[in-house]
């Protein structure tokens, strides 16, 4: 139940682009057409549900205070944490390269159609963004990181892909000042969407 | 003489012509996240031009060492150990700005202004037009991060680095603060503002 509640939090409330502004980048650059964008979104929620997990774990019996007791008495007050952002983008672009070569052995349609995206993600903010709330909240248990993952990954799928549907029709119906176009409107109609996504806002479940 | 104009252009073109954020729309996580008050704006701006700076210095000495394929992960590890750098000295001397910046200190390593800059001038250049290119770069960062953090602040808490500006006699009038300006998406806004105004100036840069 409790996962579940922040599972739902993750998609609407806690919303990456819309309350956090992480993966603006691709979220921009990608979104110019609907099949791109689910693409990328798809890889996302990927990327976020491996490593959220395996960062929580690095976190929880590596890299935390008092983490390494698992090894014996001696190294119960050793703190690596200052090392947490290294290793979490490590695991990150590793397990980036590590994704893309068995998704070309094991699924070449799959490959084809995300192809270029997959090495991108690797500096996603989305993706280490996950990571470090992960840290910060001090999550409890592998489930609730996948689920955070998930909802994350989800969350950003859907900003892009309405975002897409978006600039689809305003590139073709709508007459736009001419210094606004292409960026600026696509900034604008970001922000609708934030203000729009924030009646969320206090949902429980 | 032909050198110097090219270092002075590699410093101020992304001051406007070529700003990275409004123009490269490179590294807008952070624009957005962390200009609701100016203070943390100006550090993070701080923190960014460091980076980026030391960063291009350190790829564009090693970049006839480093291999083309495995470049990308290169570069991240030595952004990641500036930024580690840095988020620890913030956290020994700023330690309450370092709590209201939380992730994104972290996030530099992310920020595309440094992959960008890193990939497009870094590796093909000499230490020390990357060293300028990285000030610039930084400087046009953390320019637009001003302006916008002021706008936000300035209307949105009726304060400027934390000191009230708006009198009280405003507010005795019925002025009120709009707390629209605090959430998130005005940030983005303020962006589409500056982008308008920039581009209605620089016509060139207008899209079809």
């Amino acid at each position: 139940m409790e996962n579940l509640n922040l599972f739902i939090r993750s998609i609407f409330i806690d919303n990456m682009i819309f309350a956090y502004f992480l993966g603006m980048c691709s979220y921009l650059a990608v979104s110019k057409n609907v099949k791109t964008a689910l693409g990328l979104g798809a890889a996302v929620t990927f990327m976020l549900v491996i490593t959220l997990p395996i960062n929580y774990l690095l976190e929880t019996y590596v890299l935390k205070a008092g983490a390494l007791s698992w090894l014996g008495p001696e190294y119960a007050d050793v703190d690596l944490s200052f090392l947490s952002l290294i290793m979490f983008i490590a695991v990150i672009a590793s397990m980036t390269q590590l994704v893309e070569m068995a998704v070309e052995k094991y699924a070449p349609a799959l490959y084809s159609s995300l192809g270029i995206f997959l090495p991108l993600i690797a500096v996603n903010c989305a993706i280490l963004g996950g990571s470090l709330f992960m840290q910060q909240r001090e999550f409890d248990g592998v489930w609730t990181s996948v689920c955070a993952g998930a909802g994350w990954g989800i969350g950003w799928l859907l900003a892009i892909v309405a975002l897409a549907a978006i600039r689809e029709r305003v590139d073709s119906y709508s007459n736009v000042p001419k210094p606004l176009r292409g960026i600026g409107i696509t900034f604008i109609i970001t922000a609708l969407m934030g203000i729009a996504f924030m009646s969320f806002l206090g949902i429980k479940i | 003489m032909a050198e110097k104009i090219k270092n002075s252009r590699v410093f101020l073109n992304p001051f406007s012509k070529d700003n990275p954020v409004i123009v490269q729309v490179l590294g807008i996580c952070s624009v957005l996240a962390v200009t609701a008050k100016l203070a943390p704006a100006m550090v993070m701006g701080i923190s960014v031009i460091a980076v980026l700076a030391f960063s291009n210095v350190i790829i564009s000495l090693l970049r006839n060492t480093i291999p083309t394929n495995i470049r990308i992960i290169v570069q991240l590890v030595v952004v990641a150990g500036l930024v580690v750098m840095v988020s620890q000295l913030l956290a020994a001397y700023a330690y309450e700005v370092s709590v209201q910046l939380s992730v994104f200190i972290g996030l530099i390593i992310t920020n595309c202004i440094l992959m960008g800059r890193l990939e497009a001038f870094a590796l093909g250049n000499k230490p020390w037009p990357s060293f300028l290119d990285g000030v610039g770069n930084g400087i046009g960062y953390a320019v637009i991060l001003v302006i916008v953090a002021f706008f936000r602040e300035l209307l949105g808490s009726g304060t400027l680095l934390g000191y009230q500006v708006v009198p009280d006699s405003f507010y005795e009038l019925g002025y009120v603060n709009n707390g629209l300006m605090i959430l998130p998406p005005m940030a983005l806004i303020v962006v589409a503002c500056i982008i308008w105004v920039h581009r209605s100036i620089n016509k060139d840069l207008q899209e079809q």
